[in-house]
């Protein structure tokens, strides 16, 4: 589904994704973990198509189409979908219309035909069986005076709306608490299918107890490092980045 | 009267004496004196230059070299269908339709009044209702250093007149169109409007002005507001004329004790644009609220001037002026709030957010605050900025197209002032005409 080869990005004039490969298949999950800085969130932002970061070498493709000449809406069109860090606030403009815009691009594109208020409405019942959400947050501007847990989980719910096949989760887990985290990975083990695949990004095992990777890999300034199984995941909180790194410089 | 053709200081002034005798026998002759007082009052101050302190940021040399006609009654009315695209659904009003400044009764429609209750042109008003109009009329608006007020009310002859007595509630707002027609030479109307609330009543005004044709029409306007102690009133301006006017207006609010205005001006259309909001809060315990919307692209300059006058204790003012600045445009923004001495207690907050989607758009923003009362509080705040950057990402990485993602945040900024617009029908109305505005080929989204 994804490829990814030999990917280089930089901001500014300077150098952040130094060279990286990656292949994701349908259905699989894979985790990308890594030290604060080393370009997780660079990575990515540049497969939603943030024009900040600037693509110098390596091509991403999706079903095969390089998709870096092609825009972020289109992108999602698509089926790629980034779960934002930091999702952004938009005052003024409410969330349920945010959403409904949002879907009906997707459906266009799709060429199927775009829902109404009333039918969107119906659409958002369904989807809140997947992910819990309150018709309050649903009211309310997009993400804006939103709790961090909220604005977490609304990415989520976003998600499970717009149903796109290849779902970045950039430290989703961040700043949830247990029960939100839970929420959140029942979620995603929902949304898991034989045509669906996940990169998720964090820091912590926990989300991983939930949401079982096929592949984890480690992100140390702008290459992966290291990749492996599950186990991996476990194996880092125990020993730490300095142990990859070490590993790594001493296979080089 | 043969056409009279105005232009320079002196055209003007010859063009006066005509004007009065042409209407010398409307039985206006009460009026003569003030005119004269305001002739000579503009011979005195000519037009202003960018040397003047209050006119630094415009530059009225477009208007000043145009040659404009002073606007018969038209022979040829529009078909009422013309106007429909004016209409403001899900909302009765009195109508009252200005075709090229004249008042025109076969397009509008004011239903049975209450008892008491005054609307009717100004022409007529003006030979019909002398006791309501003298103590009023040209008692507020200050001509000592403004030339246009004083061509107004020097060249006046129409324009509505609202009198609400005592304890009445104006069941439904007036809503006046000015419609200019014009598609060949320039034309010049001298809309002078008056609306006087009395005590406890509760009153909604909307002028409107629009153009049916290219042509060019400078709306050189003057409205009076008197707003009687414990009244209500909503006042509302839209400006969406064709992008070749000139429209210079003025509105001057009286605000006796315990009296509540608001004033919502929606200003997207006319080349250069001048919108002077003078409430004088002259009575304890009045409030007002001045919002705005200007929206401007191509060449288009629109100058914003308050000057909200504190001047008995406790009251409130509240200014919200929101502008977005496209092309080339120009977007001034200059608020002054002066507390007289008396003015103890006041509390007064001005806010202005603008929002610059080109390089070459720009904004002058100027907060001047003079006060003379030592407990008082007033705030002003200003904002430049860009859209922003992030949400734009954030809805395209949603599957939102850039374009649509612009409209989308850019109704939001304008929404900001639109929902301070009570009168639902109208805030509905208004932001489906911003929404087109947006997606309209005024504005350049790429
Ligand atoms: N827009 C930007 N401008 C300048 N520097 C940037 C920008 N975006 C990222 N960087 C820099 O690139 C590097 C990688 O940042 P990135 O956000 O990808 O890290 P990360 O791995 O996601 O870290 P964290 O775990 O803290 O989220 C950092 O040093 C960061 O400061
Ligand atoms: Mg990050």
């Amino acid at each position: 589904m994804l490829e990814i080869r030999n990917l280089h990005a930089r901001v500014d004039d300077r150098e952040i994704l130094k060279g990286i490969n990656l292949v994701v298949n349908p259905g699989e999950v894979h985790s990308i973990m890594g030290p604060n800085g080393s370009g997780k969130s660079t990575l990515a932002q540049v497969l939603a198509g943030r024009e900040t970061y600037v693509v110098t070498e390596g091509e991403v493709l999706l079903d095969g189409d390089n998709i870096l000449e092609i825009e972020p809406e289109e992108r999602a069109c698509r089926g790629i979908f980034m779960a934002f860090q930091y999702p952004v606030e938009i005052p003024g403009v409410a969330n349920t219309y945010f959403l409904r815009m949002a879907l009906n691009s997707i459906r266009k594109y799709n060429g199927l035909k775009e829902l109404k208020p009333v039918e969107f409405v119906k659409y958002v019942k369904e989807k809140m069986k997947i992910i819990r959400t309150s018709d309050d947050l649903l009211k309310r501007s997009v993400n804006e005076g939103f709790s961090g847990g909220e604005k977490k989980r609304n990415e989520i719910f976003q998600m499970a709306l717009l149903e796109p096949k290849l779902c970045v989760l950039d430290e989703t887990d961040s700043g949830l608490d247990i029960d939100a985290l839970k929420l959140v990975a029942d979620g995603v083990n929902a949304m898991r299918s034989p045509e669906r695949a996940f990169i998720i990004i964090t820091h912590y095992q926990r989300l991983l107890n939930y949401v079982v990777p096929d592949f984890v890999h480690v992100l140390v300034d702008g290459k992966l490092v290291k990749s492996g199984g599950k186990e991996l995941a476990l194996e880092l909180e125990e020993k730490g980045y300095s142990w990859v790194e070490n590993s790594s410089q001493s296979a080089a | 009267m043969e056409n009279l053709v105005l232009k320079d200081v002196e055209s003007y002034i010859d063009g006066f004496a005509r004007f009065e005798r042409s209407v010398a026998g409307n039985g206006w002759s009460w009026l003569s004196p003030l005119r004269k007082e305001a002739i000579s009052k503009f011979k005195e101050l000519g037009f202003p230059t960018t040397r003047h302190e209050e006119w630094k940021f415009t530059n009225v040399a477009p208007i000043t070299k145009t040659s404009f006609r002073l606007t018969e009654r038209a022979t040829a009315l529009p078909a009422g269908e013309e106007l429909e695209k004016f209409t403001i659904p899900e909302l009765d009003v009195f109508k009252l339709v200005f075709i090229d400044g004249h008042f025109t009764p076969e397009l509008s429609s004011i239903k049975e009044l209450p008892e008491g209750v005054k609307i009717k042109s100004l022409r007529d008003a003006l030979s019909q209702e002398r006791e309501l109009l003298e103590p009023h009329l040209s008692r507020y608006v200050d001509l000592s250093d403004d030339a246009f007020s004083s061509l107004n009310t020097a060249f006046m002859q129409d324009g509505v007149f609202v009198y609400v007595p005592e304890n009445t509630v104006l069941p439904e707002p007036v809503h006046v169109l000015y419609v200019s027609t014009g598609t060949t030479s320039p034309t010049i109307t001298h809309p002078r409007n008056l609306i006087v609330a009395g005590k406890s009543s509760e009153a909604t005004v909307i002028e409107d002005y629009v153009s049916l044709g290219e042509g060019v029409n400078f709306s050189n306007v003057v409205t009076e507001l008197v707003a009687g102690e414990n009244s209500h009133i909503n006042h509302y301006k839209i400006e969406r004329e064709n992008r070749k006017a000139f429209n210079v207006s003025t509105l001057r609010i009286e605000q006796l004790r315990n009296s509540s205005v608001s004033t919502h001006a929606v200003l997207i259309g006319g080349a250069l644009v001048r919108n002077n909001i003078h409430p004088v809060l002259d009575g304890e315990g009045g409030s007002c609220l001045i919002n705005g919307l200007f929206m401007a692209t191509g060449s288009q300059h629109m100058d914003n001037h308050m000057l909200v006058e504190h001047v008995s204790p406790h009251c409130d003012s509240r200014q919200f002026y929101y502008g977005i600045l496209d092309g080339r445009s120009k977007g001034i923004f200059s608020g002054r709030i002066v507390v007289h001495k008396d003015a103890q207690k006041t509390d007064a907050k001005q806010t202005n957010r603008n929002l610059l989607l080109s390089e070459e758009a720009s904004i002058d923003t100027k907060p001047q605050l003079e006060i003379h009362a030592d407990d008082v509080k007033c705030t002003h705040g200003a904002t430049i900025g860009q859209m922003d950057e992030s949400a734009l990402f954030y809805m395209r990485s949603r599957a939102i197209p850039l374009d649509k993602a612009k409209a989308i945040l850019l109704l939001a900024f304008a929404g900001e002032s639109l929902k301070r617009i009570d009168l639902e029908p109208l805030r509905v109305y208004l932001e489906g005409v911003v929404a087109e505005w947006f997606s309209s080929e005024h504005l350049n989204l790429g």
